[in-house]
């Protein structure tokens, strides 16, 4: 039996590669996604190869939302599962300093990734199917003091999947969004992290495979993540903001 | 990874870091190659796969078992890195018919200490090429091989299990089996006496669709995953004696010789036991495990293994796994298997072991045997120097082509290699 074919965005990414290998494992025809694709042809033929599926690559740019439209046009069938691992951080204090380094944030980890979400749902709702899966984060959830730029772009990205996800309830379109909590990737490396709150990337594919397949609506990737952003939420603002957590 | 290998002083490659001593580790700089993990082509007429050092063999198998192809030859892990393999010329229990795992190597991309990539082969370089199969990662880094493997119709083995009551016996039984794909004895080298040597042979073939019963024959290169067992903790050290060795060396007997004759296995059980329980090596303790390998001439190689199972057995101090395996012909400059017997140990760490291995290591030299480098990390320099006169035309290769001051390993310096 054939499955449902499954886009990946920003498949280059350590997150976007774990995902596309978990998906062709289950069967999925995959269709990788990101800038300079041609630097993913080793991968298309190892994903192949390993799970003989088939794999076709695509040049695709989050900035470049004017794009967006006639990249999905141009993809050989509309996947039935899209799954969005674009994302950029930039420590807190370049942010606060250099405009440009800001705005590549706010861009990359809200406008991007929102518009061609958007995108995907309108097609997904005319068709009366699809599964869209976003990768937020945890950031989002509470501003802090040494990671706000990052975290506001990524609440923003939250509150926008959770709309999307209200307005295609009944249109047979699901959404869901993913809050992995720490992961060891590129974009983590040389950060001093907590072995038992840190996912691997394959372990982020794994539950977002099971959330997809579970209809989940919001996930955490590690379970201790629920509690621990239950508190960090739940602390009163006026003691907040004396804190540096 | 060619800035490193540019940039670094001195260095040497790792792929799962599976060996069991210092020969893929380097206190100035060990280049990790696990995510060079991709595999590129696969041409099905001749079977040959071209993939990155990375990739472990039990990749390979779960992607091409399905369509009917098995690594030509295989070591007793599957979670060892294609580059590992290559690096250790490792064999399997074909060698007496296949060879190591050279046999199945077409071409190598090699990194070099400038770190631009050579490709070598039999044609192009042959003597790099030659070298390297065996060459523990000590004339470059090994990036990308094209490797052949073989056609097969099953997902099973048909084993044979022979018991016998000591060595004579033992190795008459391999001799008259030169023709079975696979050959292994597991001894029980706490057997004294008139038991010395006794064993349980287990020959195998690729079973074929006819051989399988009716409700395999649907899918024969299919098998159910079986659950992961694996060993929780390290067992304290005194669980680990001669009482509880031999009580385990007898039962494993016991057991293997009600099992004579043939039977169906999955491929896994025949050829990675011990990867289905993870951790195993956690049943040494936290001290751990040594683990010694030899290989002895033909002519001498029943007086050597009498001589090695006497002064095992004497010292008490058994391994829960001794593996006798014949070897076929020498081939390749420096790889470790000559035509002979070749035997596997695993001793627990403890007071008396070091002294053990010394006296193992005088004896092999005495019958004209040599080690097998992927699995020392306790040798002494001048017993690798006294057992394998190739050591001079190794080094001699190493250092007209200044490999020396470049690839290096906590090994290679304790071995002066």
């Amino acid at each position: 039996m054939i499955k449902e074919s499954v886009l990946i965005l920003a498949a280059r990414s350590d997150i976007g590669k774990a995902v596309a290998h978990e998906f062709a494992s289950l069967g999925h025809p995959v269709q990788l996604a990101a800038r300079n694709i041609e630097t993913l042809e080793v991968d298309m033929s190892d994903i192949s190869l390993r799970y003989s599926v088939p794999v076709t690559l695509h040049e695709f740019d989050a900035l470049e939302t004017e794009t967006h439209a006639s990249f999905v046009d141009a993809l050989p069938e509309l996947p039935e599962i899209a799954i969005c691992a674009v994302g950029l951080m930039e420590p807190q204090d370049r942010t606060q300093e250099d405009i440009g380094a800001f705005t590549r944030v706010m861009r990359s980890n809200f406008e991007g990734p929102a518009n061609i979400m958007a995108e995907l749902a309108n097609r997904f709702e005319t068709r009366g199917s699809g599964t869209l899966v976003g990768i937020s984060s945890v950031a989002g959830e509470r501003g802090r003091a040494s990671n706000y730029s990052y975290g506001s772009a990524k609440a923003g990205f939250t509150a926008f999947l959770s709309g999307l996800r209200n307005r295609m309830a009944k249109r047979g379109v699901h959404v869901v969004t993913v809050l992995p909590g720490f992961v060891e990737t590129r974009m983590t490396e040389g950060m001093d992290l907590p072995a038992r709150l840190t996912a691997q990337p394959s372990e982020v594919a794994s539950g977002i495979a099971r959330a997809v397949e579970k209809k989940r609506n919001v996930v955490y990737i590690r379970p201790i993540w629920r509690v621990i952003m239950f508190i960090i939420r739940s602390i009163p603002e006026f003691i907040f903001k004396k804190m540096s957590i | 990874m060619s800035t490193i290998v540019r940039s670094e002083p001195n260095l040497i490659a790792r792929g799962s870091g599976r060996a069991y001593g210092d020969s893929a580790i380097n206190p100035s700089a060990t280049v990790e190659t696990r995510h060079l993990n991709r595999m590129i082509r696969f041409d099905p007429s001749s079977g040959q796969l071209v993939a990155e050092a990375g990739v472990q063999l039990g990749d390979i198998i779960s992607a091409f078992l399905p369509h009917g192809w098995f690594p030509l030859v295989t070591p007793g892990t599957r979670f060892v890195s294609l580059g590992g393999a290559i690096a250790a010329d490792v064999h399997g229990k074909n060698h007496h018919n296949d060879g190591s795992f050279r046999n199945c190597v077409d071409w190598i991309d090699l990194m070099r200490q400038d770190g631009t990539i050579k490709r070598c082969s039999l044609d192009e370089d042959a003597e790099l090429f030659d070298y390297t199969l065996g060459g523990m990662g000590l004339t470059g880094v090994i990036v990308r091989a094209a490797i052949r493997l073989r056609p097969v119709e099953t997902a099973w083995i048909r084993q044979t299990t022979i018991s016998t009551d000591n060595l004579a016996n033992c190795m008459q039984v391999i001799e008259g089996a030169q023709n079975a794909t696979y050959s292994v004895a597991w001894i029980d080298c706490l057997g004294q006496a008139a038991n010395l040597g006794r064993a349980l042979v287990m020959l195998g073939e690729h079973a074929e669709v006819s051989d399988l019963p009716l409700d395999m024959k649907a899918a024969p290169l299919q098998i159910k995953p079986k659950k992961m067992r694996s060993v929780p903790v390290y067992l304290p050290a005194l669980t680990l004696n001669r009482y509880s060795l031999s009580a385990f060396n007898s039962l494993y007997y016991w057991i293997g010789s009600r099992k004579r004759g043939d039977r169906i296995v999955d491929w896994k059980s025949y050829f990675y036991p011990l990867d289905s329980i993870a951790g195993w090596n956690k049943i040494y303790g936290r001290k751990g495990f040594v683990q010694f390998q030899c290989v002895l001439p033909l002519e001498s190689s029943e007086s050597g293994l009498t001589a090695l199972l006497a002064e095992i057995a004497s010292a008490g101090t058994g391994s829960f796994l001794s593996v006798l395996k014949r070897f076929g012909k020498q081939s390749g400059a420096f790889s470790f298997p000559m035509e002979g017997y070749t035997l596997a140990l695993d001793f627990p760490v403890n007071a008396k072991v070091f002294a053990l291995l010394d006296r193992l290591d005088r004896i092999t030299i005495e019958h004209g045997g040599r080690f097998y480098l992927a699995k020392d990390s306790r040798m002494r320099s001048e017993t690798l120097h006294a057992s394998d006169e190739r050591i001079g035309d190794f080094q001699t290769m190493r250092e007209s082509r200044e490999f020396t001051a470049h690839f290096r390993s906590a090994q290679s310096e304790r071995l002066e290699l």
